[in-house]
């Protein structure tokens, strides 16, 4: 099986500072991963550097089949291939409505031109209607988004991240500021996303991790400091230093 | 599914009718074609008031909608006024200069034709050659495509360099007046070919119509501003309203969103600011022939800078704000600095509003920024949301 | 009588001695009475003459005098005097050989000698041999400022003979200078004057040029074959270095060619030649075009009632028929090669002083430029607000210092208290702004940036309303007049120097508040991380209010010394604006060098582009402003950019 996203070596430094140092991930079609890492280990860089927000000063980073490169594509381009990002803080258009905020997320053309001639088709507004039937939100679709709760704004981002239908998706902290039970609705969405599409997601709470149940890597200063499962990584002698400091 | 644009902007339609009526009513009523209730300088007003409209349309799809506060727009419209302002200016020079060689005792041939037209247009610079910008000034139809092409070129190029280096915010505003600025000073020289400070003159006069009285013409050209802004309303309130307009909204909500959603922002930005420069450009070749006259400094970064306070006043990010705003200010600027309001004694001093109206209109503005964030189209929520209750 | 008689002749046996070889004055103009009572430029050379070769005592005095019109002659014996006035309207006379006192006269008695004004000229050039070598320095001096004005041949050899003497070293450099330049335009022969020419090399004096450049003055001149005895600077080519038509023209000029009708005498032939609406057999209603019109004429020539046309092809062959070049005026090639040579090196001394004088100007101008940038840059680079009301915030520094100077005549003392004062008045607009409107439109910049312009056009229309419309002056100190000369070519104005130390003095404070106290440390963290900033205890309103009135009142700052050498209008302020931002755009926000880099830039490129296109200063504002925006392109966040995460979004 190749991979579907392959980093290779590279290296960033913002005014000196190494952000990521050599550092090196694969990630296959259908598989969940966790990243983690302390602050500072390089765990936003590296998802910046995957989406296009900022460029390595060295390495490669290839995606999908056939592999592009993305260090040559826009953030828009790297998303049009297939690379869906959720950011830390929930972002969803508050002034639009969940269905505006859904629909401008389905993976139709997005150039200007067909964009201007762009007529909502039946299928479009089924896609719309399952998609917020998975992340709970079919009662809400003419409400306006930013009246929406913190946990429903996450996952009207999930929900727009899915109707992207990227193959890879990328989720930062998904879980902060959630409840118990939002939380575990959210893992749910996330393990499902995993089984057609390969998700990557940064976390800092290990329980969250947990509930996972997937392959982690652990960053540290910029490189792979470990990869395994989630045991197998506390376990390594290195990551206790790192988490439980020297 | 498929809502009629009426069906999703309803106040589209209301503004149309109301357009409507008011055009009927005031042609009804003017010197020109009607009762003569209206005089003709005040259907000319009126006429340059819809075109100020039709720009503010123009900058509000642009600031209100996108997010681009550009300080440019006003640019964009004196240019359209520039460039139908050269066949305006020609042909009737051509005119002029035919009708004084035709006495002579030989006929004039083309060169002398041409030498006498440079002579009369650019005499005032200090030349007789005319420059080569002039190429298509005697072809209305070339200047009118001119009209389109040079303002659109000129936000084409201008705004993919802006784009492309992620020039945004306050920034972005501070290079759009710098482009103003350069665009005045440039036009300011006398050997830019368009007679430096003096401006192209005498533009109510219209070619081949000169045995028609202004009062007509200007009913004339009252009705096509009319049509003009019904036209950019309804081209506005289409784009904005579908999958578009949602995606620029968000484009000005949060950039970086939907960006990583795979919209190419910079095209966005591009499209929309080309096109209301387009629009701009149109506003501005129906305005001038109304003013009669055009130069470099109605294109001042200070006039684009009106105009975003119109739509603030207004209201941004609904079309008819942008209009009620345009036509508000204007209106009452023209009134107060006109002296027509009266004066407020106060014994020991004297307010003159054509001293203090620009003083009025600054503080105003600050108080409607700080105080009415939405602008008097704001009022209008209110009012609807009371019924709706 | 007689005791002058007998003074005179004991001062001659006493003199007699030790001025063996000189002549008595006295006696000179005796011999010479009757030239000098009715003198004329042709009589008065042997005078002169006369007069140098008795190196008598006195001479000098007397030149003078005689040239001031205060030369008296006594009617009784023809003798001459200096007079004064005495008491009872008399007059006292003055022997001139001696200057001793010679009795009173009536003015009745008396003959004042008035030469003519040609007379004056010539005997104010004998006279400057005497001044020359005058004891004064002063006068030397004064001698020599006149014959750099205006000198003649004969001065050349008097000047030569003064250096000699010379023992004042400034004074013998000059002379020594002045001595080459008439060399270079009386010299007699050619080796010498050559030598002159050559020694101006590398010389930026404006004197050095205006001696040469005469030199090298040319005429164009047609002739039948390659010009031989002449001093040709070059050949030209028709159609290349002169026009064709230039060409046939000076052929006309030599009556080496036919004359060309002009197409208005063609025209008027034409009109004149209309018999029964047809010219030349052609019907007058087919003349719209000029070849129509032209064969009209041909066929009148051809008849000869009009003169014939001079046809391309004969012109062509008359001008290829001869030889054109460039002749110098001045004969000696000798001499034209060296001063061309000579102008060529002092153009490249010039070319690089004038590139520092260029590199002053654009000095000047960057620190007027960093003056009213770097307020606007620490109140953008803190809060991220764009202040349009920047540049009302300078007119208010402006019209602070006029109105000071209407309490404090002393022009001196009234900048010393306008400095402060405006800083203070435009420190407390600023305060007011932001207390009142800022702080209420946090975290939305376009919002201000629209709010501070509504501030800034009332501002601008209040100023209007108190000071009127018209320019209010703001007098510097007369400390500050003129300027700072190097050399002909290098200068900078004295208040530009004030401005620049200001500037500096500024620049130094800054960097000592933002990096040495506890304000500056506060104002850079909120500028790199808000947040982080207020969570460890930094009150952002109160750094947001310091900082925005200490923007302003430098602005306030920068308002009166941009007064200082503009006009003090409401519309003072919004000249600079635009400047103010692209320095702060170029430069990099948040950051003092950034600001000074942008401000030294946006100056030096904007002198630059002046230097290319001097007669156009709008047009260098146009390129300035398209090189920015292209500029930006490659570096969008400024020279000097923050980077790394800080820098955000």
């Amino acid at each position: 099986m190749t991979a579907l996203l392959e980093v290779t070596s590279i290296s960033v430094s913002f005014d000196g500072f190494k952000a990521i140092n050599n550092l090196s991930f694969e990630i296959g079609g259908q598989e969940l991963r966790a990243i983690i890492g302390p602050n500072g280990a390089g765990k936003t860089t590296f998802m910046d550097i995957v989406t296009g927000k900022t460029r390595p000063d060295e390495g490669r980073v290839r995606f999908g089949e056939p592999q592009l490169d993305l260090l040559r594509l826009s953030e828009s381009q790297i998303a049009r291939a297939g690379i869906g990002r959720k950011f830390q803080r929930p972002t969803v258009f508050e002034a639009q409505s969940v269905r505006d905020n859904l629909m401008m997320a389905l993976s139709n053309d997005r150039l200007p031109f067909a964009v201007l001639g762009y007529r909502a088709t039946a299928k479009d507004a089924d896609r719309v209607q399952a998609l917020a039937a998975e992340i709970g939100l079919s009662g809400e679709l003419e409400r306006t988004a930013g009246e929406l709760s913190h946990g429903q704004k996450q996952w009207l981002e999930i929900g727009m991240l899915l109707a992207q239908d990227p193959k890879l998706l990328l989720v930062d902290e998904p879980a902060a500021g959630m409840t118990l039970g939002e939380r575990e609705h959210t893992t749910d969405l996330l393990r499902r996303a995993a089984e057609t599409r390969a998700v990557v997601v940064v976390e800092h709470d290990m329980e969250f991790v947990r509930r996972l149940d997937c392959k982690v890597t652990v960053l540290h200063e910029g490189s792979v400091l470990a990869e395994g499962t989630l045991d197998h990584v506390t376990a390594n002698s290195d990551v206790i230093d790192v988490y439980l400091g020297r | 599914m498929q809502r009629s644009l009426f069906a999703r902007q309803p106040s589209v339609l209301v503004f149309i009718s109301l357009l409507a009526v008011f055009t009927i009513v005031i042609t009804v009523l003017s010197e020109g074609f009607g009762l003569g209730l209206v005089s003709t300088s005040f259907v000319k007003i009126l006429g340059k008031t819809l075109c100020l409209c039709l720009v503010a349309i123009a900058m509000d799809l642009v600031w209100g909608y996108c997010g681009i506060l550009s300080l440019g727009h006003f640019a964009f419209f004196g240019l359209g006024g520039y460039m139908i302002g050269m066949w305006l200016m020609y042909e009737r020079t051509k005119d002029i200069v035919i009708a004084s060689l035709a006495g002579a005792e030989l006929p004039p041939t083309a060169e002398e034709i041409r030498e006498g037209i440079g002579t009369q247009i650019f005499g005032v610079v200090g030349g007789s050659e005319i420059p080569v910008v002039w190429y298509f000034a005697d072809s209305l139809f070339a200047q009118l495509a001119l009209v389109v092409l040079v303002p659109g070129l000129l936000a084409l190029v201008f705004g993919w360099l802006a784009f492309r280096s992620r020039v945004t915010g306050v920034y972005l505003s501070i290079l759009t007046q710098a482009m103003t600025l350069a665009l005045s000073l440039y036009l300011f020289q006398n050997d830019s070919g368009l007679r430096g400070n003096n401006g192209l003159s005498g533009l109510q006069n219209i070619p081949g119509l000169t045995h028609l009285p202004q009062s007509v013409v200007s009913v004339w050209f009252f009705l096509a501003s009319a049509f003009a802004l019904g036209a950019g309303y309804l081209v506005a309130a289409w784009v904005v309203s579908g999958k578009f307009g949602n995606v620029i909204r968000a484009i000005r909500d949060d950039e970086t969103r939907i960006r990583f959603m795979g919209y190419p922002v910079e095209a966005y930005k591009l499209v929309v600011f080309t096109l209301t420069a387009v629009i701009a450009a149109i506003a501005g070749a129906l305005y001038y022939p109304q003013a009669g006259i055009i130069n470099p400094a109605e294109i001042a970064p200070i006039a684009s800078i009106y105009l975003a306070v119109w739509v603030a006043i207004g209201g941004r990010g609904r079309l008819y704000g942008a209009v009620i705003g345009a036509a508000t200010v204007s209106l009452l600027s023209s009134w107060f600095t006109g002296g027509q309001a009266p004066s407020i004694p106060l014994g020991f001093y004297t307010i003159d509003w054509v001293d203090w109206w620009q003083v009025l209109l600054g503080l105003g503005f600050v108080l409607v920024t700080l105080f009415m964030p939405k602008g008097i189209g704001g009022l209008f929520d209110r009012l609807v949301r009371k019924d709706a209750a | 009588m007689l005791r002058i008689c007998l003074v005179l002749i004991a001062a001659l046996i006493a003199l007699a001695p030790a001025h063996a070889q000189e002549g008595n004055l006295n006696t000179v103009l005796e011999a010479y009475r009757a030239n000098i009572e009715k003198p004329s430029r042709t009589t008065i050379t042997p005078v002169l003459e006369a007069l140098v070769e008795s190196q008598a005592p006195g001479v000098a005095v007397f030149l003078e005098k005689w040239r001031e019109k205060e030369l008296w002659q006594r009617k009784s014996d023809g003798r001459f005097f200096y007079v004064s006035k005495a008491d009872g309207g008399k007059l006292m006379l003055t022997d001139i050989a001696t200057g001793e006192e010679a009795g009173l006269a009536d003015a009745a008695e008396l003959d004042n000698l008035k030469p003519n004004s040609g007379v004056r000229g010539v005997i104010a050039a004998a006279l400057v041999q005497f001044q020359l070598s005058d004891p004064d320095p002063e006068r030397r001096l004064q001698a020599l400022t006149a014959l750099e004005r205006d000198a003649n041949q004969s001065h050349l050899s008097i000047l030569r003979a003064a250096i000699e003497s010379e023992q004042d070293p400034a004074i013998r450099t000059r002379k020594e200078r002045l001595q080459r330049l008439l060399t270079i335009k009386f010299g007699f022969d050619q080796a010498t004057r050559v030598a002159a020419i050559e020694s101006f090399a590398g010389d930026p004096g404006v004197d050095a040029r205006a001696a040469l450049n005469p030199l090298l003055a040319t005429s164009i001149q047609a002739f039948d074959a390659v010009p031989e005895g002449v001093n040709v600077a070059r050949i030209l080519t028709p159609g290349r270095d002169i026009e064709a038509d230039a060409a046939y023209q000076l052929l006309v000029d030599a009556g080496k060619a036919r004359p060309i009708v002009p197409l208005a005498e063609r025209k008027q032939a034409l009109v004149t030649n209309i018999r029964d609406g047809r010219v030349g057999g052609l019907p007058v209603a087919e003349l719209v075009t000029q070849e129509a019109r032209d064969r009209a004429y041909l066929a009148l020539a051809a008849d000869g009632s009009v003169p014939p046309l001079v046809t391309a092809d004969e012109r062509q062959e008359a001008v290829a028929g001869h030889v054109f070049a460039e002749v110098y005026a001045e004969p000696d090639a000798a001499l034209t090669e060296a001063a061309e040579e000579t102008l060529a090196d002092i153009n490249g001394t010039v070319g690089v002083y004038r590139f520092l004088d260029l590199a002053l100007d654009g000095l000047s101008l960057a620190s007027i430029y960093f003056l009213a940038a770097i307020g606007l840059a620490i109140t953008f680079g803190v809060m991220g607000v764009i202040n349009m009301a920047h540049g009302e915030f300078i007119m208010i520094g402006a019209y602070t210092g006029y109105v000071v100077q209407q309490f404090i005549p002393n022009y001196t003392a009234s900048i010393l208290v306008a400095l402060p004062l405006a800083f203070a008045v435009a420190f407390l607009a600023g305060v007011a702004l932001e207390r009142l409107v800022i702080r209420h439109l946090a975290h939305r910049p376009l919002e201000t940036l629209l709010a501070t312009f509504g501030i800034s056009i009332a501002l601008q229309q209040i100023a209007k309303n108190i000071f009127g419309t018209q320019a209010r002056p703001l007098t510097s100190p007369s400390w500050l007049d003129g300027a700072w000369v190097v050399n002909d070519v290098v200068s900078i104005s004295y208040i530009r120097i004030a401005i620049f130390v200001l500037a500096l003095v500024f620049l130094g404070l800054l960097l000592f508040i933002l990096n040495r106290t506890r304000l500056g440390l506060e104002v850079r963290a909120v500028t790199q991380n808000p947040r982080m900033a207020s969570s460890m205890g930094i009150n952002p309103d109160r750094i947001n209010m310091l900082t925005f009135g200490l923007g302003s009142g430098i602005a306030g700052i920068a308002g009166v010394a941009i007064g200082l050498f503009a006009k003090v209008t409401s519309e003072l302020g919004s000249g600079y604006i635009v400047q103010s931002f692209m320095t702060v755009v170029v430069g990099g926000v948040g950051n003092i060098w950034g600001t000074l880099a942008g401000a030294g830039m946006i100056g030096s490129l904007q002198k630059l582009i002046e230097f290319f296109n001097p007669s156009n200063t709008l047009a260098a504002q146009t390129y300035m402003i398209i090189f920015i925006i292209i500029f930006i392109q490659f570096r969008p966040k400024g020279i000097i950019a923050l980077k790394g995460r800080a820098a955000g979004d």
